[in-house]
């Protein structure tokens, strides 16, 4: 898994690249609690995330809880039909804002 | 602990042995999915059966083994008319078959997840001990159709 964090127009874009799994999740885990902590406005891009299993979850939602208990805003990109698949199995889709790209997301109503 | 990979009788379409680690899971998603495909399964199907085996691996690592470790984890996947059957096998002490029923998912938390991935997306699901007397043998069923 790779990653990428930048800033832009007020919002912190966390980008995963790859695989989220029981070895690559603690990994994922603090860069987005890192981000958290110094952020109100969180895009979480895995647009490019192929694959994400029960630990890659439980990481995305202890980062989402974290975030709403500080009062930020938080919200994911998600294209590939595995994640989307696996997001839907936790009915995580029906939690969290979900986008198809970082545009939409940055112009959505929070 | 060296890997060992074979492609045995008739209908066993894989049978891969891996230290339970889960530095190995990538690789073995990998294969499993190039083993599938190549005999034709849907690709969301396979994307399914991955999901299981994975969290199953996962849960022998964290239930039966209580950690990683370097004793072995056995996949074995078997064609049973229109059907898949999924082996996984561990050499560790006895786990009741309560470690696999999967938590509410009313409450939104971190974790405890995987049992309710593997029961969504396999037919059946069965855990006993290994008529070896050690170990615990993991069975789940995905129809093709």
């Amino acid at each position: 898994m790779e990653h990428h964090v930048r800033e832009e127009q007020g919002y912190h874009i966390v980008t995963l690249t790859g695989e989220i799994d029981l070895e690559t999740s603690p990994q994922a885990r603090q860069i987005l609690l890192e981000t958290v902590a110094q952020s109100t406005k969180l895009l979480i891009d895995m647009a490019t995330v192929t694959y994400i299993d029960s630990s890659g979850i439980a990481t995305l939602v202890e980062a989402f809880q974290r975030a709403k208990k500080k009062g930020g805003q938080v919200a994911f990109i998600c294209l590939n039909h595995a994640v989307v698949r696996v997001l839907t199995l936790a009915r995580l889709d029906k939690v969290f804002t979900i986008h198809a790209d970082i545009e939409s997301a940055m112009h959505a109503e929070p | 602990m060296s890997q060992q990979m074979h492609l045995p009788h008739e209908s066993v379409i894989l049978e891969h042995q891996f230290p339970a680690r889960a530095k190995e899971f990538g690789h073995t998603r990998a294969m499993t999915r190039m083993v599938l495909n190549n005999h034709g399964w849907r690709s969301d199907k396979v994307e399914d059966i991955v999901l299981a085996i994975d969290e199953a691996c996962q849960n022998i690592i964290r239930h039966a083994y209580q950690g990683e470790c370097d004793n072995p984890i056995t996949l074995r996947i078997e064609r049973e008319g229109d059907a898949l059957v999924v082996v996984l096998e561990d050499q560790a002490p006895a786990v009741s078959p309560d470690c696999m029923n999967p938590r509410a998912l009313d409450d939104i938390r971190p974790g405890g997840l995987g049992c309710h991935f593997i029961r969504q997306v396999m037919d059946t699901v069965s855990i006993g001990p290994s008529p070896t007397g050690q170990g615990n043998i993991l069975r789940m069923v995905k129809s093709m159709h």
